[in-house]
């Protein structure tokens, strides 16, 4: 039980909150999409390799959207490209996080100026979480990156969001 | 001992009609399977069209431009030929300080610059060290293809102290911005020859051991032994080079039949796939061999030149503008961890390029993929592309 | 056999095929040091048949095609530059021809060299050449439906493309 094992007084009851359960269960076990487009997939293969080793936060690499629950976008997103990832993104089921890596996924990258096939950032076809800075960035960057969606991710709520008042 | 392989190589059935031993007729038909953009096989962005009939591959259509970043267009448009590197880091990323190389020593034979011969020595360790780094790549997820996971955990951790290296002397990991026109961008740090020779010797023994592994385990022989055969006439008319060419018994490696830099002066061997274990010339598993073997040679290369590395500056003295003559033109080929790195520059005179051509060697090499591809089955054709070794980077440019 | 050799030799076959050579004022064999590289001009609707014959002849084996480019020279015309090698002999040879982007059309040398065809399906991609004889032309880097040839010189990149927007 790791970090749970005999850390408490009483026995077999455990009061949380529906929320703290389902974002605790949410946040430790986020499937990532085997999905490597460019420069930013080597980082990210690293990152699941032993010496960096993103599997002891719960990210393991699975071949198909449908069981996934996250979405490293790492590498340039082209616009050949764009459409097959806004299909992917609607085959994952929900709840589903987007983590984009990398200078080129966030907006363009080097490729910004002149580059006539390339998306300028991948948030213009799907919506994105956790943006990563780096061209391309560290294995540790990208641990940091899926830390900061699992404290996104601690935050939420089962609960229906009170809309805005405009 | 292991036994040769007695697979056949091309399957034959007929589509059509299948009959059952009860005498009642079946209509089969060929099927249209999209291997798409986003597939588990590591490789990269790559679209495979194939045309199937139950398991075996009638036709197999690749589509490319998945990850097209036009690096000529922006080679144009740079203010200077000095910021188009970085560029060119970008094209292979498994393999950048080749490619940085391709490019660099492209405008100084336009130029006509002579590099201080420190210049070259360290320029050789660093392609090296780099070349076994992008064959690691390689290797490890030809392993995954094959469906053995092992081999990518061992690689990855021996790329691990190359990487070390690298850092130390750039900053960089993976996309290095180093070999710079004229020279290099810095000299090397005070601890990166002793951390070299410990890398060497740290090295040789997992060779053996990966090899022991992989390589000539009877599994991963049997399923890459006579696959995806490539004749040696077929390799020249498509103009396939690198490993891919020497894994058909073609005895031709730019390094020393082209030669550039101090190559010459360093004792190597050009490995050839020699068909052994009844294998054929051509197919997968020489072509894993001959990276196996080119790694072990670049250790004895790196472990030359740091011995004989000479004093001296790192930037030779070129102009402020780098201006090449109106009219100027140029191709240089490099031998690239794929293969034939070409770089085709035209100058008109100003300051930034007027045409960059780059000739991947991954893109030529693919190109020869639905020659072998029929009459195989499916699973033996996630081996050939994989043997095929691309990087989608340097396909798309 | 140097570019001056190969230059005899073709004209002897071929004749009017060559528009106009330069040979290097350095001279000598392209293929030894850093000698820029001296080139044969030939013309577009010859092309399959000049590369046949310097494919097969016994002296010349240039059975290695090392890379094919496409050009806009920015004065009206595109261009297609190719680097031959032979790996019998070890010599080289570069090939130019022109075309005017009114009638960009060159012959293909996709039956002369198998490499050829990716390669010439690029120029067409992104040069707007189109390449008679082609087996398969059409469009290989960027979406079938990408609408204009973004190596040209005067290439403006579209607004939209199926609601993504392109520019930054």
């Amino acid at each position: 039980m790791g970090l749970l094992d005999q850390q408490f007084e009483n026995d077999n009851v455990f009061i949380t909150s529906l929320d703290g359960l389902f974002n605790w269960a949410r946040l430790s076990s986020l499937w990532q999409m085997q999905f490597g487009l460019a420069c930013c997939a080597i980082e990210m293969m690293a990152a699941s390799a032993s010496h960096f080793d993103s599997m002891r936060f719960g990210v393991i690499p699975r071949a198909t959207p449908r069981q996934t629950d996250v979405m490293f976008v790492a590498g340039t997103v082209t616009i050949k490209m764009a459409q097959r990832i806004k299909r992917l993104y609607d085959q994952m089921a929900e709840p589903r996080y987007v983590i984009s890596m990398g200078s080129c996924s966030n907006c363009g990258g080097p490729y910004w100026e002149h580059g006539y096939s390339v998306l300028k950032g991948v948030d213009r076809v799907i919506p994105v979480d956790v943006y990563i800075p780096g061209c391309p960035p560290r294995p540790e960057a990208l641990l940091e990156g899926i830390m900061k969606l699992q404290e996104k991710i601690r935050h939420e709520s089962l609960a229906k969001k009170k809309s805005i008042a405009v | 001992m292991l036994q040769p392989p007695t697979l056949p190589t091309n399957y034959t059935i007929k589509p059509g009609h299948i009959k059952t031993s009860t005498g009642k007729t079946i209509r089969t038909e060929e099927m249209i399977v999209n291997m798409g953009p986003q597939h588990p096989s590591t490789h990269g962005v790559l679209r495979l069209e194939i045309v199937i009939d139950g398991e075996i591959v009638r036709e197999c259509i690749p589509h490319i431009g998945y990850l097209h970043r036009c690096f000529e267009k922006h080679a144009e448009q740079m203010t200077n030929y000095q910021q188009v590197i970085p560029y060119t880091d970008r094209m292979d990323y498994c393999s950048a300080m080749t490619n940085e190389w391709g490019y660099a020593l492209a405008v100084e034979r336009m130029l006509k610059i002579e590099v201080p011969e420190r210049v070259e020595y360290i320029r050789v360790i660093m392609a090296e060290l780099q070349r076994i780094a992008s064959h690691l790549i390689a290797v490890g997820t030809y392993g995954i293809d094959s469906g053995a996971f092992t081999p990518f955990l061992y690689t990855f951790i021996d790329r691990e102290p190359i990487l070390d290296l690298f850092e130390m002397t750039c900053g960089a990991r993976l996309l290095y911005n180093y070999i710079w026109i004229g020279g290099l961008s810095h000299d090397l740090p005070p601890k990166f020859i002793e951390q070299a020779k410990e890398f060497c010797k740290y090295f040789r023994p997992r060779l053996k051991q990966f090899n022991d592994l992989l390589s000539y385990n009877e599994i991963f022989v049997k399923r890459t032994a006579n696959v995806g055969v490539i004749p040696k006439d077929v390799a020249i008319n498509y103009a396939i080079s690198g490993p891919q060419l020497r894994g058909c018994g073609v005895d031709w490696d730019l390094r020393r039949d082209d030669p550039y830099s101090v190559y010459h002066k360093l004792d190597w061997q050009v490995q050839v796939g020699k068909g052994e274990l009844g294998t054929s010339l051509g197919d997968c598993w020489n072509r894993h061999m001959v990276r196996m073997r080119e790694m072990e040679q670049s250790l004895n290369i790196i472990e030359q030149a740091l011995a004989g590395l000479p004093e001296g500056n790192v930037k030779a003295a070129i102009p402020k503008r780098i201006r090449p003559d109106k009219d100027a033109e140029i191709y240089v080929r490099t031998e690239g961890s794929r293969g034939e790195l070409g770089y085709y520059i035209i100058s008109d005179g100003t300051a930034s390029p007027f045409r960059v051509k780059a000739r991947g060697p991954a893109f030529v090499n693919l190109s020869v993929l639905p020659e072998i591809a029929r009459g195989c089955m499916l699973a033996d054709l996630v081996l050939i592309a994989g043997s095929i070794d691309i990087v989608l980077g340097e396909v798309d440019r | 056999m140097t570019a001056q050799e190969v230059f005899t030799v073709l004209k002897a076959q071929f004749g009017d095929a060559l528009t106009e050579e330069k040979i290097s004022a350095a001279g000598g064999s392209a293929a030894v040091g850093y000698a820029l590289q001296e080139w044969i001009s030939i013309a577009p609707e010859k092309t399959k048949d000049i590369c046949f014959f310097l494919r097969d002849d016994n002296e010349m084996q240039f059975d290695y095609l090392s890379c094919l480019s496409g050009v806009d020279y920015n004065n009206g015309k595109l261009g297609i530059v190719y680097h031959l090698f032979s790996m019998v002999h070890k010599h080289k040879l570069v090939l130019k021809t022109l075309c005017t982007k009114d009638h960009p059309h060159i012959q293909s040398v996709s039956e002369v060299w198998g490499t050829a065809n990716w390669h010439e399906r690029e120029v067409f991609d992104l040069f707007g050449i189109t390449i008679d004889g082609h087996p398969d032309l059409r469009r290989i880097l960027l979406p079938d439906d990408w609408v204009g040839n973004p190596l040209r010189k005067d290439y403006k990149v579209q607004e939209f493309y199926h609601g993504i927007k392109v520019p930054y």
